[in-house]
C-alpha cells in the first residue's frame, strides 16, 4: 500500500465519550449559612446539648478575656484571641470522640482547652517557655500551627494512616480564611478527597486575615464552594450560632467515618478582637462592623434561645459564670507563678540522640551557665534549675 | 575459604532490594510519591513494590511535593514510617516548607512526644544529561536545617545499608540518591546484604599519606580515580568518604586529616555556602597545628545548573582536583 493509499485509508477515531467523573450539584453548598438558633429547627435541637453548649461558650468567652489580661501583665507574649468565635472553637472539640484527633492553628488554643488539654500546657507556646506545652497524644491534639495550613495535610494523612490500620478515627483540621489561600490548603483538600479520607476541614471564615479582608483574598463564591473543585461536598453554615455548627459538623464527621470521605465545611464568623494584642484593628476596619457582629453574638444568641424556651433560668446563668470564674482564677493563679525553665533543654529532642556537634554546643552553654553563676550574673536572669 | 559468585548489582538494584526488605521486615514501612506504583519510579528504584505490597504501601500519590510530605507527616504521627520518594532534587522545593516547619522540628517542639520516623528520598546531582531543573546539588539547604539526617551513598553496598538504617531511623532523613550512580554496578550480593549500621559513621576507602580527599555520593568515583592519577606525579592521597553529612563525621574526617596534614574538600554543590566551607571550616578549627596548607575546595561553580552540553564544565572532574592538590604547598616540603 502506498503513503497515499494508507492516507485514504485513514479514518480519524472519535475521541472517547467525554463522562462527568461527579455530579456537582450535591457537592454544592447552600445558599445560605445554616441556622438553627431563632428558626424552627430549633424545635428539634437537642436541648440537653444546647445547655452544655452554652455552659462552654459562657467559658470560652471567659477564657479569652483572661487570656488576653494575661498578655497585658506579661505572662503571655501574644494572644489570638477568638472572642466572637467561641461557637466554632467549643463545637469543633464536642463533636469528636476520644480516638479522633484535633489539628489547631494558632489562633484555636479554645479548641484545645476544650478538648480536655491543660489551658497552662495550651498557652505554653504563646507563655514562650516551650512550643507545645501538651503530650499531642495524651488527647489525641497535634501542635498547634503557626504555619498557615500546614497542618492540612497532616490531618489528611493522618486520617489515611488510622484508615489503612483498620482504626476507626476521623481527624477535624481547623484553619482560618486566609489560611485557604495557602498552597497547602490545596494540597490537603486535593489528597483527602483522592484517598477518601476521613477528614473534616473547619474553616472559620473570620472576615479579615490580620487586616486583609475576605475579598482581596478570593474570587470564590464562598470558601465552601472551593469542596466543589475537588470532590467533596462544601458545607456554609453560621459559625455565631453552636448548634448550627455542632450540627453542621456532627454531619460531616458522621459522614467521614461512615467512609463517606472528607467534608469542606465553613463556619462564617467574625473576629470580634484585633487578630492580637500586638495589632490595631481600627487600622483596617469600623467600629460599626464590629457592633453589627456584636449583636449576632454567640454566647447571647443561644443564651437568648435556652432563656425564651425556659430551658435556662438566672440560678443555671449564675452557675455558668461562676464556672467560669472559677477557670479563670485557676489559670491566672497558675500563670502568674514563672515557668521552670532549663537552658539546656535545648538541646534535648533535637535528635533521638544528640549528634556529637550538639553535646559540644551543650557542654559550651553549661560552662556560660556556669561562668554566668559564678560572676553572680544569674541573678538577672531567669530563675532555672540548670542541669 | 570460600567465594561466593556474586553478580555484580546496580546502585538502583540495592536500593530497590532495601525498600523491600524494609517494607518485608516491618508494616508500617509505607512508600510514597509520584509514579512509584504502577510505573516503579522514573528511576525504577521501587520497581515491583506495589505488585508485593499491594497499593495502600507503595502509593502513587497526586502530583504535589508539599502535599506527599505533609501527609506523610500526617502518617508518621499515627505511628507509620514513611518512606516519601520526591521524584528529582528540583522537584522537592515544594516540600521544603514541610521540612523545614514541621518535619525538623516535631521532635524538638513536642519534647520528644511526637518524633517523626520518615525518609525522604531524593534523586541528587548531575552528569546525567539532564535538562534545566534536573540535577541540582540541594544538599546544603538540608544541612543547615536541625532536626534532620542528611545521608548519601556513594557505593552499591553502601545504597543498601544507609538506606535501611535511615528508614529503621526515628530521625527524619533526606536520603540523597546520586543519579548517576543508579546505573553503577559493583559486586554485592543481595542475599547477604552488608550489616545495617547506624547513619552518621563516614569511612576511609582508600589510605595514603599525602593528602586527604574528603567527598561523598557522586563525586566520590572521581576521586578515587583522581587519587589514582595522583601516584603518577607522586602524591599518595587518602579518600574519605562521608556517607552522612549530618550528623558530620568529625572524628574520621580529622583523624585522616592529621596523618596527612593536607585535605581538599570535592562535591558537586557550589562552593559559596555550599557543604565544603562547613567542612574547611570543621577541619581547620580542629586540625590547624597539623595543615601544611589551607583546606582547598574544589566544588561546583557557583552557578545555576549548566545546560546538559556545557555541564562537564562545571562538576568537578580529575584534573581539577589535581590541580588543588598541587596547590597545597608543597614546596616547604623539599
Amino acid at each position: 500500500m502506498t503513503v497515499m493509499e494508507q492516507r485514504g485509508a485513514y479514518r480519524p477515531t472519535p475521541p472517547p465519550a467525554w463522562q462527568p467523573r461527579t455530579d456537582p450539584a450535591p457537592l454544592l453548598p447552600d445558599a445560605e449559612p445554616h441556622r438553627v438558633l431563632g428558626t424552627k429547627a430549633a424545635d428539634r435541637a437537642d436541648t440537653e446539648l444546647l445547655r452544655t453548649l452554652y455552659a462552654r461558650l459562657v467559658r470560652g468567652r471567659r477564657y479569652n478575656a483572661q487570656a488576653t489580661a494575661l498578655t497585658k501583665q506579661g505572662r503571655l507574649a501574644v494572644y489570638p484571641s477568638s472572642t466572637g468565635q467561641e461557637a466554632c472553637e467549643i463545637a469543633a472539640a464536642l463533636v469528636l470522640e476520644e480516638r479522633d484527633w484535633l489539628f489547631p492553628s494558632y489562633r484555636d488554643t479554645l479548641a484545645v482547652v476544650s478538648r480536655g488539654v491543660d489551658p497552662v500546657e495550651a498557652l505554653t507556646l504563646l507563655r514562650g517557655d516551650w512550643h507545645t506545652g501538651y503530650d499531642p497524644y495524651e488527647h489525641r491534639v497535634a501542635p498547634l500551627s503557626t504555619p498557615l495550613a500546614t497542618q492540612l495535610p497532616h490531618a489528611v494523612g493522618l486520617a489515611h494512616a488510622a484508615r489503612l490500620k483498620g482504626d476507626d478515627v476521623v481527624a477535624l483540621a481547623m484553619v482560618g480564611d486566609g489560611g485557604t489561600s495557602e498552597g497547602d490548603f490545596h494540597e490537603a483538600l486535593n489528597f483527602a478527597a483522592v484517598w477518601q479520607a476521613p477528614v473534616v476541614f473547619l474553616v472559620q471564615n473570620n472576615g479579615f486575615a490580620i487586616s486583609v479582608p475576605l475579598d482581596k483574598q478570593t474570587a470564590a463564591p464562598s470558601l465552601a464552594h472551593k469542596a466543589v473543585g475537588y470532590g467533596m461536598p462544601g458545607r456554609l453554615v453560621d459559625g455565631n450560632d453552636a448548634a448550627a455548627v455542632h450540627e453542621v459538623l456532627s454531619d460531616a464527621v458522621r459522614r467521614a467515618r461512615a467512609g463517606g470521605g472528607p467534608t469542606l465545611v465553613e463556619a462564617v464568623t467574625y473576629r470580634v478582637d484585633a487578630h492580637t494584642n500586638a495589632d490595631d484593628a481600627t487600622r483596617y476596619r469600623g467600629d460599626a462592623e464590629v457592633e453589627t457582629w456584636r449583636r449576632h453574638d454567640p454566647v447571647e444568641l443561644l443564651e437568648r434561645e435556652l432563656t425564651e424556651r425556659g430551658l435556662l433560668d438566672e440560678e443555671a446563668i449564675r452557675a455558668a459564670r461562676e464556672d467560669a470564674e472559677t477557670m479563670a482564677a485557676d489559670l491566672r493563679a497558675r500563670m502568674n507563678r514563672d515557668p521552670e525553665l532549663d537552658p539546656l533543654d535545648l538541646f534535648d529532642h533535637v535528635y533521638a540522640e544528640p549528634t556529637p556537634q550538639l553535646r559540644e554546643q551543650r557542654d559550651q552553654l553549661r560552662a556560660e551557665l556556669a561562668a554566668e553563676a559564678e560572676t553572680g550574673a544569674a541573678t538577672a536572669a531567669p530563675e532555672g534549675g540548670h542541669r | 575459604m570460600t567465594t561466593v559468585a556474586v553478580k555484580p548489582a546496580t546502585m538502583a538494584q540495592a536500593l530497590t532490594r532495601a525498600l523491600r526488605d524494609a517494607m518485608a521486615a516491618d508494616p508500617g514501612v509505607h512508600v510514597l510519591g509520584e509514579d512509584v506504583g504502577t510505573l516503579g519510579g522514573v528511576f525504577r528504584v521501587t520497581d515491583g513494590l506495589a505488585a508485593e505490597f499491594g497499593e495502600d504501601r507503595c502509593t502513587d500519590t497526586p502530583l504535589a511535593e508539599a502535599g506527599i510530605l505533609g501527609t506523610a507527616v500526617g502518617m508518621a504521627m499515627y505511628g507509620l514510617r514513611p518512606v516519601v520518594e520526591m521524584q528529582f532534587d528540583a522537584f522537592a522545593y515544594p516540600a521544603f516548607e514541610q521540612v523545614v516547619s514541621h518535619v525538623t522540628k516535631m521532635r524538638n517542639r513536642t519534647r520528644g512526644k511526637m518524633p517523626l520516623p520518615l525518609t525522604i528520598r531524593i534523586p541528587y546531582g548531575g552528569g546525567i544529561g539532564g535538562v534545566e531543573h534536573h540535577s541540582d546539588s540541594s544538599e546544603a539547604y538540608y544541612m543547615a536545617t536541625p532536626g534532620l539526617h542528611v545521608v548519601t551513598p556513594a557505593t552499591v553496598a553502601d545504597a543498601y545499608g544507609l538506606l535501611r538504617a535511615s528508614i529503621a531511623s526515628d530521625d527524619p532523613v533526606v536520603f540523597l540518591e546520586p543519579k548517576r550512580l543508579y546505573w553503577s554496578k559493583d559486586t554485592w550480593n543481595p542475599e547477604e546484604p552488608a550489616p545495617v549500621e547506624p547513619v552518621g559513621r563516614a569511612v576511609v576507602r582508600r589510605s595514603g599519606r599525602s593528602a586527604t580527599l574528603i567527598t561523598y555520593g557522586p563525586s566520590l568515583a572521581v576521586c578515587m580515580e583522581a587519587a589514582e592519577a595522583a601516584r603518577a606525579e607522586g602524591w599518595d592521597l587518602e579518600v574519605v568518604d562521608l556517607r552522612s553529612l549530618v550528623p558530620f563525621d568529625d572524628e574520621t574526617v580529622c583523624a585522616s586529616v592529621r596523618r596527612t596534614g593536607r585535605a581538599v574538600v570535592v562535591h558537586e554543590s557550589g562552593s559559596f555556602g555550599g557543604p565544603g566551607g562547613e567542612i574547611a571550616a570543621r577541619v581547620t578549627e580542629r586540625c590547624f597545628h597539623h595543615l601544611e596548607a589551607p583546606v582547598l575546595r574544589v566544588a561546583g561553580f557557583d552557578i545555576p545548573y549548566p545546560p546538559p552540553m556545557l555541564e562537564r564544565h562545571h562538576l568537578p572532574g580529575v584534573d581539577r582536583i589535581l590541580d588543588a592538590v598541587g596547590r597545597l604547598q608543597w614546596e616547604a616540603e623539599s
